[in-house]
């Protein structure tokens, strides 16, 4: 992390003190069960994501998630349908596989996206203040009015429900989330010393603020993108559930819950499997995100 | 204090300015016409006028903004698309129930909240403590929606203790009020619990016991007063998620609110409607934030005399 001055500092100091870091930080995480356990559900979850994602024509392992098979309509479980068949036949468990790689795909995108606008904006405020600290804060202050899931609905309703654009309106509903955040700990990484030091050095903003005040604030930002993509979903399931998100026939769990709930009297398993796995992930992030910040920011409480 | 709060009144005139304009624009950044929009792609030429000319979307767009700017204020947001009912007529006929149903979820959470928040910092680490923060844990990874569904097979499907839908009576609002503030509960939860142990831990709470001041009373006079003060930070926040969340709980028990009037508004192609219910959102939750604000500053001050 830091190169100012070769001749000072030995080359193995930094990648040892960083190597130190980590290790320290995972004997931490691993101490944290709960943690671990979110971790590997995450990773089990991103491996069979993969199967969804391979192939756009509904097919996964062998079978067509989207087959509709109308004798075998509202069936309940069973050894051959394991989660049961929705009101056009079709297998859930399938389709639950099969949607698993777009529940974590937007999730993702959203948050990255949400990142990647956020971050920057949260840095130039908290660097620079003034003036231009004061229009961004107040900019987020008006996204900010717009609570929860309000913002993104708003801007669905213009753009239009499709995948995508559930992902942009959650990303941008998100963004002042991750300015803020990036604001607050850059307004205090940017009074250290050692900033002044390498500024005295004759360092440029932007080398300041990318190499040496960035890194320094990585903790909080890897904690709330971790916390984040937790919330993400559940926006865009709560947008497709409404309609608005992603369409059918996609398998989206969202839309699946959708589908389903004219069936509740016949058949509840429709609206019951996709909603706990909807659970199962919200809640593997949730654990690792609360394990990590744990071990990365134990001043941060919540 | 007075400053303060002038202060803070000032700061509302541009976050609301700018909520106004996000709101304008939602109609004037999507692409294309929006009169086409709203009248629907195969309408014909003449409805489409009708809406252009009813709207005024041929005058420039600053003369538009500041029209619907002055009506706002005077709490005019034109008037619906599908019925020609004023927007306002629409709105304060279902803001009552959503209103109504946010501040039950609100009293729900906070109860379950603090009383789950309280009895898990003063038995740290002992079963009951783990049993609730895992509870609460559940609690904030369930898609509301979802929680009403099952709420809704067990209890108005299986037991038929419950009505499935609507809203008025007991029997029909036990379950969205549950739905909507099972969430809060667990964010109160454990915002409580970490506040709670954050002052249990320090001299004066040990001076107290000290003294010989029962431990009840420690707990509830002493640390919970304290404690409180981030906590009622997030309960203002959380005032705002459940006039949001309510679109999902109204959706799922076919609730006539605000929420709903939204969807419908947005499924219909209902502009003005979908825009007048959410700056009426918005505004609250300004205003609310804003009577937190200074609720927290005021409770703080109190803390620094002491």
């Amino acid at each position: 992390m830091s190169n100012i001055q070769p001749s000072q500092v030995p080359a193995t100091k930094p990648a040892n003190r960083r190597l130190d870091n980590f290790k320290d930080f995972y004997k931490k995480l691993r101490k944290n069960k709960a943690a671990l356990v979110g971790l590997y559900v995450l990773v089990f979850l991103f491996f069979v994501s993969i199967f969804g994602a391979l192939d756009a024509n509904y097919n996964i392992l062998g079978v067509n998630s989207n087959a509709t098979n109308l004798t075998d309509k509202l069936l309940g479980p069973s050894a051959q349908y394991w989660f049961g068949t929705d009101h056009l036949g079709r297998d859930i468990f399938y389709r639950v596989l099969h949607g698993m790689y777009i529940t974590l795909g937007v999730g993702f995108a959203a948050t990255f996206m949400a990142a990647l606008v956020g971050v920057p904006i949260g840095l130039l405020a908290g660097y620079y203040g003034g003036w231009l600290d004061t229009v961004i804060m107040r900019l987020m202050d008006v996204l900010l009015a717009f609570p929860g899931i309000l913002l993104a609905l708003a801007i669905v309703s213009v753009l239009g429900g499709s995948t995508f654009n559930v992902t942009v309106a959650i990303a941008i509903g998100a963004l002042p989330q991750f300015a803020r955040i990036v604001r607050g700990s850059t307004l205090t990484t940017r009074k250290l010393e050692y900033i002044d030091a390498i500024r005295a050095l004759g360092a440029r903003d932007g080398k300041i603020i990318f190499q040496h005040i960035l890194p320094n604030i990585m903790s909080p930002i890897i904690v709330n993108t971790t916390l984040f993509v937790a919330t993400a979903i559940l926006s865009a399931a709560g947008l497709s559930f409404l309609g608005l998100g992603v369409q059918p026939p996609t398998p989206e769990w969202g839309a699946m819950l959708n589908d389903g709930r004219n069936y509740m009297y016949q058949a509840a398993h429709i609206t019951f499997f996709p909603g706990m796995m909807i659970v199962i992930v919200v809640l593997a992030f949730n654990l690792f995100g609360d394990g990590l910040r744990d071990a990365l920011d134990p001043k941060a409480k919540k | 204090m007075t400053k303060f709060i002038i202060r803070r009144l000032f700061q509302l005139i541009p976050v609301l300015l700018g909520v106004t304009v996000l709101v304008f624009s939602l109609m004037h950044l999507t692409p294309g016409n929006p009169a086409v929009i709203m009248a629907g792609e195969s309408a014909p030429e003449a409805t489409v006028k009708a809406i252009e000319a009813r709207l005024g979307l041929n005058d420039p767009l600053y003369e538009q903004y500041f029209r619907f700017l002055g009506n706002a204020a005077q709490l005019d947001f034109g008037s619906s698309i599908r019925d020609n009912i004023p927007v306002f007529n629409h709105i304060s006929a279902r803001f009552a129930i959503t209103l109504e149903l946010s501040v039950m979820a609100m009293i729900f959470s906070v109860f379950w909240g603090l009383l789950a928040g309280i009895i898990s910092a003063v038995r740290r680490y002992t079963f009951e403590d783990v049993a609730m923060m895992v509870v609460a844990l559940f609690g904030l990874s369930m898609p509301n929606f979802w929680l009403g569904l099952m709420l809704i097979q067990w209890f108005a499907i299986e037991f038929q203790i419950f009505k499935p839908t609507g809203w008025g009576s007991l029997e029909q609002n036990v379950l969205p009020v549950i739905t909507l503030g099972t969430a809060g509960a667990a964010i109160i939860a454990r915002m409580t619990r970490s506040s709670m142990l954050d002052v249990i831990d320090q001299d004066y709470i040990r001076t107290a016991r000290a003294k010989g001041v029962k431990e009840g009373t420690v707990i509830l006079r002493h640390a919970l007063k304290n404690a409180m003060i981030p906590v009622i930070t997030v309960i203002g926040i959380q005032f705002g998620s459940f006039l949001a969340g309510s679109v999902l709980t109204e959706s799922v028990f076919a609730i006539n609110g605000l929420g709903r009037l939204i969807i419908d508004s947005i499924l219909q192609r209902d502009f003005p409607v979908v825009q007048g219910a959410i700056l009426v959102i918005a505004v609250v939750f300004v205003i609310v934030n804003l009577v937190v604000d200074i609720t927290y500053r005021l409770l703080n001050k109190r803390v620094d005399l002491n």
